[in-house]
């Protein structure tokens, strides 16, 4: 099939940028929408021109780089990452347009590459379980009823693309941190950093400088993990408990 | 010149750090006998470790932890993102919660047998010791493996083995295991124990007075060649199956780094030794940029067959049960879906060559879950490995409850890599290699969910516990500063590789070599090798490489985020170390595990290896690019696990 690309283009992060227009021919329903930017670059790079910069890595849906808004949607019209999204979804002669994430604590580094490390920091605010190696206890001392083992998991299976943030009108962080505070707080061995962990993260995610939550939802239809909107619920909770339980001592 | 198939044997090569003495005695023998860093002064020591994916995370973590100074290093923006995340299936470990025979004895012998003889028995074994320990490692830290309704921790079987000894989360056991030494990681990070630089790759090592202090690396958002030192250097870089284009690594993943220590002398060893995962889904067409696996845990409760018939064009639903071959049942009866690896890929690979294959191309054998649908309910098929068939379905728009799943074999893990000795240290003193970076542990062949296990026990347990011996005796060395000659050397030559790269401005892109290079390499040093398939690869590699330093073309400058430049920076390495693989193989003219010489089967098409001549692991020493390497022979001993041919049968 043929296309028409309307790609966002900024030389670095002190650049102003602009969409600029491709004509792509020759497009295969099979191929990954990466792969469809591929055959685009192998083009510009032949005419001479800049490559279209963007992140990827595994092109497996689960290292959480790939971060595209494709026709205003993160990750693109299927619930998926970037580079499981296959050209099948589009039919010939479409226009689409491909931008960054957009949100202020994700600035943009070139073309359609953003700076995502606020989520380490707010996982190096207390995203952890305390447990130095060598110190663990038997792996059976502590049995996690099933329950309890699965909501964790749920929960886990965050690859911190961004798309949540990407997709919420007020740039909020909220799924992405509630996800691992609900992983982490469930389990037993979380337990003694319940308080401390929510805490933390919660400020750290304010001061990255990411939006309120208005509980729009967006987050959650857009995470290719399908991270649920509940997991923000628990989270409020989780702080509520902490913020009471922490005033008491 | 010398031709470069004519390579010299140069001074065998011991590993002089494996103590003596019963087996099982040996690790804690060998950390008794390692000297101690005293805590307080371990601040003053600063370890580089490059890469963060399971065995650099854990290793970058752990040292910290221990209180040295941690300097590492990872291209992708996050330290969270290593390849390693991607492992599906499970993790060994020889806990016996089953009861059902485990022991530490039997997953070490599981695994000697399973690399065909070609690894070393002390490492195994201490890998196997390991093994419980990172289980409870990882529950602890907060690990959400699979559990059973009782609350305590389910397992599954995995190929090559009759146990049960695999730990897992649904199919993302990578991700869960990655994320917890990520997670460990940014602990030390915040306490300012550990100094992360992301999106930097190492381009060079930097060796002064023989000993490796520091590493040169590229700031991939600015361009900015920087150089950074270190007391001791940790690789922890992962494995080259890239050069083959299409693989199951993550796109940029790559050989730099190894390869540029070997070319400052620490010896490859195996380089032919890759693993062709047999579950992979097959290629669609020449856009295809990268192989998507499925994982082996499939193989469990999923049958393997092909038509009887050649050229049996139907649609699997109306082809007849009496007219379909399961071959790998047939074959092998007692394993039957779960043999090794390379021996199921090369079943796939035969099958295909008969003209039985299915798909398009005929590149492609069915995996059929009808049998355990109507066995296990569709729920549970779907509770097991749900995910994995999402994933199917995404990306060949095919319902696998509804049709069999189309797989074809994969290029997927290198078990060579850099040479290690017990201590996981290189041939260059100071510079350590851990995880698939290094050769040590899966001889010929890698069993599955092994991969997760050793990149654990190498960077929780024994590299913190080895890298010690090492600081102790080369304490507070003079400090190397940018302005050593040795030092200036090294960055101007990296300076100039890059900027020769920039300057050719030719008219071919550096995918196009790539994807030149690594149809080259699975043709001839993919499945199946022969003379003199290697004979013609080693002819056109140089070929190749000489063309792409007419041909290239890198567009922008140095000096900014440059995806092309990072792209054939890579390729570069790639098109020397393709060639030491082809002479591996070719040196190599026997059979073992995944290294498949034509010449050397057995009546039956199977595996032929020779004892007498190849019971070593061949490490190579570089001596210039295109000129003959020396090869360096360290002899395998096996006093515990007496080498038989193997029999799957």
């Amino acid at each position: 099939m043929k296309l028409t690309l309307r790609v966002w283009r900024q030389q670095n992060a002190d650049a102003d940028g602009a969409m600029s227009t491709y004509e792509v021919d020759g497009i295969s329903s099979d191929m990954s929408f990466l792969e469809m930017l591929d055959t685009l670059n192998e083009e510009l790079i032949l005419k001479g021109e800049d490559p279209v910069a963007f992140d990827h890595d595994c092109r497996e849906g689960i290292c959480g780089a790939c971060s595209l808004v494709i026709n205003g949607d993160a990750h693109g019209p299927e619930r998926t990452t970037t580079c499981q999204l296959h050209m099948r979804s589009f039919k010939d002669g479409d226009t689409i347009d491909i931008e960054p994430w957009r949100a202020s604590a994700f600035p943009v580094i070139k073309d359609l590459v953003v700076d995502r490390s606020a989520f380490d920091r707010i996982i190096q605010a207390g995203g952890y379980i305390t447990a130095p190696t060598g110190a663990a206890p038997e792996a059976h001392a502590a049995p996690v009823p099933k329950p309890d083992a699965d909501f964790a998991f749920e929960h886990a299976e965050c690859i911190g693309c961004g798309a949540c943030v990407a997709a919420c009108p007020n740039g909020a962080a909220m799924l992405f941190t509630s996800a691992k505070i609900n992983h982490l707080n469930v389990l037993p061995q979380g337990a003694p950093e319940r308080e401390t962990r929510v805490l933390d993260m919660v400020a750290q995610m304010d001061e990255e400088g990411f939006g309120g939550c208005t509980l729009t939802g967006e987050c959650a239809t857009a995470c290719p993990k399908g991270i649920p909107l509940m997991s923000i619920t628990s989270m409020n909770k989780e702080w509520l408990r902490a913020t009471r339980k922490v005033a008491k001592r | 010149m010398t031709s470069y198939v004519d390579y010299e044997t140069g001074a065998p090569v011991g590993d002089g750090k494996a103590p003596e003495g019963p087996i099982d005695e040996r690790w804690d023998k060998r950390r008794f006998e390692a000297k101690l860093v005293n805590p307080a002064n371990r601040r003053k020591h600063t370890v580089i470790v490059v890469g963060t994916g399971l065995a650099g995370g854990s290793a970058g973590a752990t040292l910290a932890e221990q209180g040295y100074h941690v300097v590492q290093f990872c291209y992708q923006d996050s330290p969270r993102r290593a390849h390693s995340i991607a492992a599906q299936g499970g993790i060994n470990a020889a806990k016996n919660y089953r009861n059902d025979g485990d022991s530490v004895h039997r997953l070490f012998y599981d695994t000697v047998k399973g690399g065909d003889f070609r690894a070393r028995e002390s490492n195994v074994h201490r890998l196997a010791e390991i093994s419980v320990e990172i289980i409870d490692q990882c529950v602890a830290q907060g690990v959400p493996f699979a559990r059973e309704y009782g609350g305590l921790l389910d397992t599954r079987s995995f190929g090559g083995v009759q146990v049960s000894r695999t730990f897992y989360a649904r199919g993302q056991t990578g991700q869960q295991l990655l994320l917890g030494a990520y997670q460990a990681l940014s602990r030390q990070i915040a306490a300012g124990n550990v100094e992360i630089h992301p999106r930097t790759e190492m381009l060079d090592l930097i060796v002064v007075d023989g000993k490796a202090r520091g590493i040169v690396a590229r700031d991939l958002i600015t361009g900015r060649i920087d150089t950074y030192f270190a007391d001791a250097v940790v690789l922890a870089s992962g494995g080259y199956g890239n050069v083959f284009y299409l693989s199951t690594n993550a796109m940029n993943s790559n050989a730099t780094a190894i390869w540029r220590v070997h070319r400052r002398g620490a010896y490859f060893a195996n380089p032919c030794f890759t693993q062709i995962h047999p579950t992979c889904i097959p290629r669609t067409g020449d856009h295809q940029s990268k192989l998507t696996l499925m994982s082996e845990s499939l193989r469990n409760d999923g049958r393997i067959w092909v038509p009887k018939a050649k050229g049996d064009t139907r649609p699997p639903n109306q082809i007849p049960e009496d007219e379909r071959d399961y071959y790998l049942e047939r074959i092998y009866p007692s394993f039957g879906n779960l043999v090794p690896r390379d021996i199921a890929s090369r079943a796939a690979k035969n099958v295909c060559d008969e003209g039985r294959g299915v798909g398009p191309g005929g590149q492609g054998v069915y995996l059929d879950f009808a049998d355990a649908i109507e066995r296990m309910g569709r729920k549970a098929v779907e509770a097991k490995y749900g995910n994995l068939f999402d994933m199917y379905q995404r990306i060949t728009d095919e319902d696998p409850y509804e049709v069999p799943m189309r797989i074809y074999p994969a290029v997927h893990y290198t078990m060579g890599g850099l040479w290690v000795d017990y201590d996981l240290q290189t041939s260059i003193p100071g510079l350590f290699a851990i995880g698939e970076a290094n050769f040590s542990d899966h001889g010929a062949n890698r069993l599955g969910a092994s991969a997760l296990m050793q990149g654990l026990a190498d960077g929780y347990f024994v590299l913190p516990a080895t890298i010690n011996d090492y600081l102790a005796r080369n304490p507070h060395q003079e400090a190397v500063t940018a302005g050593h000659p040795d030092v200036r050397e090294v960055v101007a030559e990296t300076e100039g590789r890059l900027e020769k790269l920039l300057a050719v401005d030719g008219d071919r892109t550096p995918d196009s070599f790539h994807r030149e290079l690594g149809e080259l390499m699975w043709e001839f040093c993919g499945m199946a090798r022969s003379d003199s398939g290697l004979r013609k690869a080693l002819e056109r590699i140089p070929q190749i490489r000489e063309e792409f330093w007419r041909r290239i073309k890198v567009p922008g400058t140095g000096e900014e985020f440059n995806q092309s430049l990072e792209k054939a920076n890579r390729i570069v390495d790639y098109l020397e170390l393709a060639e030491l693989m082809c002479l591996d193989a070719l040196h190599r003219s026997e059979s073992c595990g995944g290294h498949f010489r034509e010449e050397s089967q057995t009546p039956d098409g199977e595996a032929a290896r020779k004892d007498d001549e190849f019971s070593y692991a061949a490490a190579w020493e570089f001596t210039g690019t295109g000129e003959a390497p020396t090869l360096h022979k360290e002899d395998l001993v096996f006093e515990y696990v007496h080498p038989t041919q193997r029999s799957y049968a």
